[in-house]
C-alpha cells in the first residue's frame, strides 16, 4: 500500500510536468527544462548526502566531468548528441569513483574539505588547459550538433521533452534505488555506520558505490546541460555549483526522492523573481534558507513526511 | 503669500482641448507623432548589476539611461518612444542566458544589448540564436569576430581586444622598448592578450621575452617578479580584479626607487579605481591603453563634453556628484554608442516589431561607418558586417601627476586584420 501510494505520487508529478508543457510560456518551458536537468544533478547529490550521509562539497567536479565530456566530445571529437549524453554519466561516475577511492578514507568535515579540494583542482585544471577548454570563457556547442536525427534539441519543445525523459528516468531509478535493499543499506550507513559494519556491511564499498551512482547522476545532468543549453564553461565547475545542489536538497528535503526537484524549482524561481526586484536577491535567498533551517530543518518534504506523510520515500 | 489652487473652468478645459487637438492635427507635437504604432520599442539590457562586473554594471546602466533620454528627447526610434528594461545577470553565463530569455520572451523586448564580460556573452549567444533575437554585445572580446558565435550576435559599439593590441603594439615598440615581458592573468582574457600582443609585437620587430601567467586565484605577486628578465625594457601588464592594487603596490616595492623598465598597462586594470589611490604612486610616468580617455583632454571635442554632461561624469572621470565614484570610462561609451546604432539600424530597416528582427540584423550588417559626433563621442569607427565587429581608434595615455594624459592615438587602419568569419553567409 505504502509503495503503491508513493509510486502514484511520483507518476503524478511526472504526468503534471508533461501536461504543463503546452500550458507554459516559452520562457518557463526553458526554465523548467533547466530545472529538471539541475534536479537530476541534485538527485545525485541527494543519493550521497540525503541517503548515505556523505556531505560532499565537490560535486561540481562530477557535474563538470559530464559537462566537459559531452561538450568537448562534440566540439573537439565530433561526438553525436546521443554519444555525448551516454559519455556524460560515464565520465561523472568515473570521476566520482576516483575521488571516492581517496576521499572516502576520510569522514565528516575532512571529507568535505577533501572533496572541496578535488573540485577546486578540477576547476583550476579547466582553466589551465584553456587551449582545449577555453577556460573561463567556455565553449559554445554548435547548434547543428545539438540534434538527434532531425530533431533540433535547441528548440523549446524537443528540449523540454528530452529533459523530461532524462528527469523521469532518473526519478524512477532513484525511487527504485531507495526502495531496494541497497537503498536501505545506504540509509543504515547514514544513521549508524558502526552498527551497519557490525551487521556485516562494508561502509567503504557501500559509500563508494553510492558516490559513484551520485556521480553518474551528476555527469548525466552535466551532459544534458551541454547538449540542451549549448554552453560549457568553467563557471559551471566552480564551487558555486557544488553548493547549489546542497541548497536544493536542503530546501526540498534531504533523503526524499522528490525533494531535489522541489528545491531546484523553488530556488530557481526565488532567484528569478527576487533578482528582478532587488540587487540584494542573495540576501533574500539567505534569509529564506535561515527561516527554513529554523522552522523546517528537514526541508519541505522532509517536514511533510515527519508530520503528515510518513510513507513519503 | 497665498497658495491659490488652479481650478479649471469648463471654458479653460475646452480651450485647452481645442488647442491640443489643433496641435495634433498640424503635426507640430515634437515627439512620437509619426509612429504607426504608439507602442514603445522595448530594449532589453543584460546588466552586470551584481557579481564581478558590478562596477561596470553600475556605470553601464547610467550611460544607457542617459543615452535613452537623448534618444527619446529627439523623438524616439521610428517615431516611437523607447524603453530599456534592465535585468541583472549576476555576471554569470548561466544566469545570463536565462535573463536573455526573460527579456526576449517574458518582457517582449525587441532585442537585447549591453553585456560586457566575455563568459556571459559566450554563455548567452546560443540562446539569442535559438530565440532569433538580436544580441548586441559591448564586450571587447574577440569571440564575435573569431566566428565562435552566430548571426544574431553583433558587436558594433566597441573594438575587440585583438584589434586593440594590434593598434597599440607599434607605439610600444617604437617609443618604450622592444624587449617586452608580459604579466597577465592565466585565463582566457589574459591568453588573448598573450597571443595577440606577442604576434603584433613580433610584426613590429620587437620580442616578448617573457610571458608570466598569474593564476586567477593569486592574491600576492612578489614571487613572480623575479621571473622578469633583467634585460626587459617594457613590462606589459593586464591584471584585472580586486587584487590589482596589491599587484601594482608589490611591483613598486620590487623595483623600489631604482631603475625600472617602462610600464605599459591595460586600463581594464584600473577601471572604477582612482588612479591617485595610495599605493599607485608607482604608476606615475607609466603608460596605459584607454579606449576612451578617462580624464577630459585639452583637445576634447564638443561631443565629448556633451557626453560627459549627459552621463554625469566630471573632467576627472568620476561621478559629477561624487568625486570618489570613479567611472568605468574606458568601456561604458559602448552602451551609449550601441543604443544609437540600434536606432540607426531600426530606422534603416523600417523596424516595426518582432517580425522585423531579421531585417534589423541585415540593416546593421550593411552599415560600414560611424562618424564621430554626439552619437559616437569615443570617435569614428568602421563596422565590418561580415565579422559583426566594429573597429575604432585607441588612445595611449601617460600617468602625469596622478592624471592620465593622452600621448598617442591610433588610426582606424592600425587595428584592422583579415576577416576570420563571414556571418552573412550563415542562415538565420
Amino acid at each position: 500500500m505504502r509503495d503503491k501510494r508513493s509510486l502514484i505520487l511520483h507518476l503524478a508529478v511526472l504526468a503534471a510536468l508533461l501536461a504543463a508543457l503546452p500550458l507554459l510560456s516559452a520562457y518557463h518551458v526553458t526554465n523548467v527544462a533547466k530545472i529538471m536537468v539541475l534536479a537530476v544533478y541534485a538527485m545525485g547529490y541527494n543519493i550521497a548526502f540525503g541517503y548515505t550521509g556523505l556531505l560532499s562539497l565537490g560535486h561540481a567536479m562530477f557535474f563538470a566531468a559530464g559537462l566537459y565530456a559531452a561538450g568537448m566530445g562534440i566540439s573537439l571529437f565530433g561526438l553525436s548528441a546521443v554519444g555525448a549524453l551516454v559519455l556524460g554519466p560515464v565520465a561523472g561516475g568515473l570521476a566520482a569513483t576516483l575521488v571516492g577511492l581517496l576521499a572516502l578514507r576520510t569522514a565528516g568535515v575532512a571529507f568535505m574539505i577533501v572533496t572541496l579540494m578535488f573540485a577546486q583542482a578540477g576547476y583550476l585544471t579547466i582553466l589551465y588547459f584553456v587551449r582545449y577548454t577555453r577556460g573561463d570563457e567556455g565553449i559554445v556547442i554548435a547548434r547543428a550538433t545539438r540534434a538527434i536525427g532531425s530533431v533540433d534539441l535547441s528548440a523549446d519543445t524537443p528540449r523540454y521533452l528530452l529533459a523530461f525523459g532524462i528527469f523521469a528516468l532518473a526519478l524512477l531509478l532513484n525511487l527504485a534505488l531507495v526502495r531496494s535493499p541497497f537503498g536501505r543499506i545506504m540509509v543504515a550507513m547514514r544513521e549508524n555506520e558502526a552498527r551497519s559494519r557490525m551487521l556485516g556491511y562494508n561502509p567503504y564499498t557501500v559509500k563508494l558505490t553510492a558516490l559513484a551512482v551520485s556521480g553518474v547522476y551528476a555527469g548525466a545532468a552535466g551532459a544534458a546541460y551541454a547538449v540542451l543549453f549549448g554552453y560549457v564553461g568553467a563557471s559551471l565547475a566552480s564551487v558555486q555549483y557544488s553548493i547549489l545542489p546542497l541548497l536544493y536538497v536542503l530546501l526540498g528535503g534531504a533523503g526524499t526522492v522528490l525533494g531535489p526537484f522541489l528545491g531546484a524549482l523553488l530556488m530557481f524561481y526565488l532567484i528569478d523573481y527576487a533578482s528582478s526586484a532587488t540587487s540584494a536577491y542573495l540576501f533574500i535567498v539567505g534569509a529564506a534558507l535561515i527561516l527554513l533551517v529554523l522552522f523546517a530543518p528537514k526541508g519541505i518534504l522532509g517536514t511533510l513526511r515527519e508530520r503528515h506523510a510518513r510513507w513519503l520515500p | 503669500m497665498t497658495n491659490k489652487l488652479i481650478a479649471p473652468t469648463r471654458r479653460t478645459v475646452l480651450t485647452g482641448m481645442a488647442a491640443g487637438g489643433a496641435l495634433l492635427a498640424t503635426g507640430l507635437t515634437p515627439r512620437f507623432a509619426q509612429a504607426q504604432s504608439s507602442e514603445p520599442i522595448r530594449l532589453g539590457f543584460q546588466l552586470h548589476r551584481t557579481g564581478i562586473g558590478a562596477a561596470y554594471g553600475r556605470w553601464y546602466e547610467r550611460t544607457a539611461t542617459a543615452a535613452l533620454k537623448v534618444v527619446n528627447d529627439a523623438g524616439g526610434i521610428n517615431g516611437r518612444p523607447v524603453e530599456i528594461l534592465f535585468e541583472d545577470d549576476g555576471t554569470d553565463p548561466a544566469r545570463g542566458a536565462e535573463v536573455f530569455g526573460k527579456l526576449a520572451t517574458q518582457s517582449n523586448c525587441d532585442l537585447v544589448f549591453g553585456a560586457l564580460f566575455s563568459h556571459v556573452v559566450i554563455g548567452t549567444a546560443p540562446r539569442a540564436a535559438e530565440l532569433k533575437v538580436p544580441y548586441l554585445v559591448c564586450s571587447e572580446g574577440h569571440h564575435v569576430a573569431s566566428g565562435m558565435l552566430n548571426r544574431w550576435t553583433l558587436q558594433p559599439g566597441i573594438t575587440d581586444v585583438k584589434s586593440q593590441v594590434q593598434g597599440m603594439a607599434p607605439f610600444v615598440t617604437q617609443n618604450l622598448g622592444k624587449k617586452i615581458a608580459m604579466i597577465f592573468p592565466d585565463f582566457a582574457f589574459g591568453h588573448d592578450h598573450r597571443d595577440y600582443f606577442s604576434a603584433a609585437v613580433a610584426a613590429q620587430g620587437g620580442e616578448v621575452i617573457a610571458q608570466i601567467a598569474i593564476p586567477p586565484t593569486e592574491t600576492t605577486f612578489t614571487r613572480y617578479f623575479p621571473q622578469i628578465p633583467a634585460e626587459t625594457e617594457v613590462i606589459y601588464h593586464v591584471m584585472v580584479g580586486p587584487a590589482v592594487l596589491t599587484f601594482v603596490k608589490e611591483l613598486g616595492e620590487f623595483y623600489g626607487t631604482g631603475a625600472r623598465p617602462q610600464l605599459f598597462g591595460f586600463m581594464d586594470s584600473l577601471e572604477a579605481v582612482d588612479i591617485a589611490s595610495p599605493g599607485l604612486e608607482f604608476l606615475d610616468g607609466s603608460h596605459f591603453w584607454e579606449a576612451h580617455p578617462r580624464y577630459k583632454q585639452a583637445d576634447a571635442s564638443e561631443a565629448e563634453t556633451t557626453y560627459r554632461a549627459a552621463v554625469g561624469v566630471d573632467d576627472n572621470g568620476a561621478a559629477a556628484n561624487d568625486p570618489a565614484d570613479v567611472a568605468t570610462y574606458s568601456h561604458m561609451f559602448s552602451t551609449w554608442e550601441t543604443l544609437f546604432i540600434i536606432k540607426a539600424a531600426m530606422e534603416a530597416s523600417g523596424y516595426q516589431g518582432a517580425a522585423d528582427r531579421q531585417k534589423f540584423v541585415e540593416a546593421l550588417e550593411a552599415m560600414t561607418d560611424f562618424a564621430e559626433g554626439n552619437e559616437h563621442p569615443q570617435g569614428a569607427k568602421t563596422f565590418n558586417g561580415k565579422t559583426h565587429q566594429t573597429f575604432g581608434i585607441q588612445s595611449i595615455s601617460k600617468v602625469e601627476g596622478g592624471k592620465l594624459v593622452r600621448v598617442h592615438q591610433t588610426t582606424l587602419a592600425d587595428g584592422q586584420y583579415p576577416d576570420e568569419v563571414d556571418y552573412t553567409t550563415q542562415s538565420f
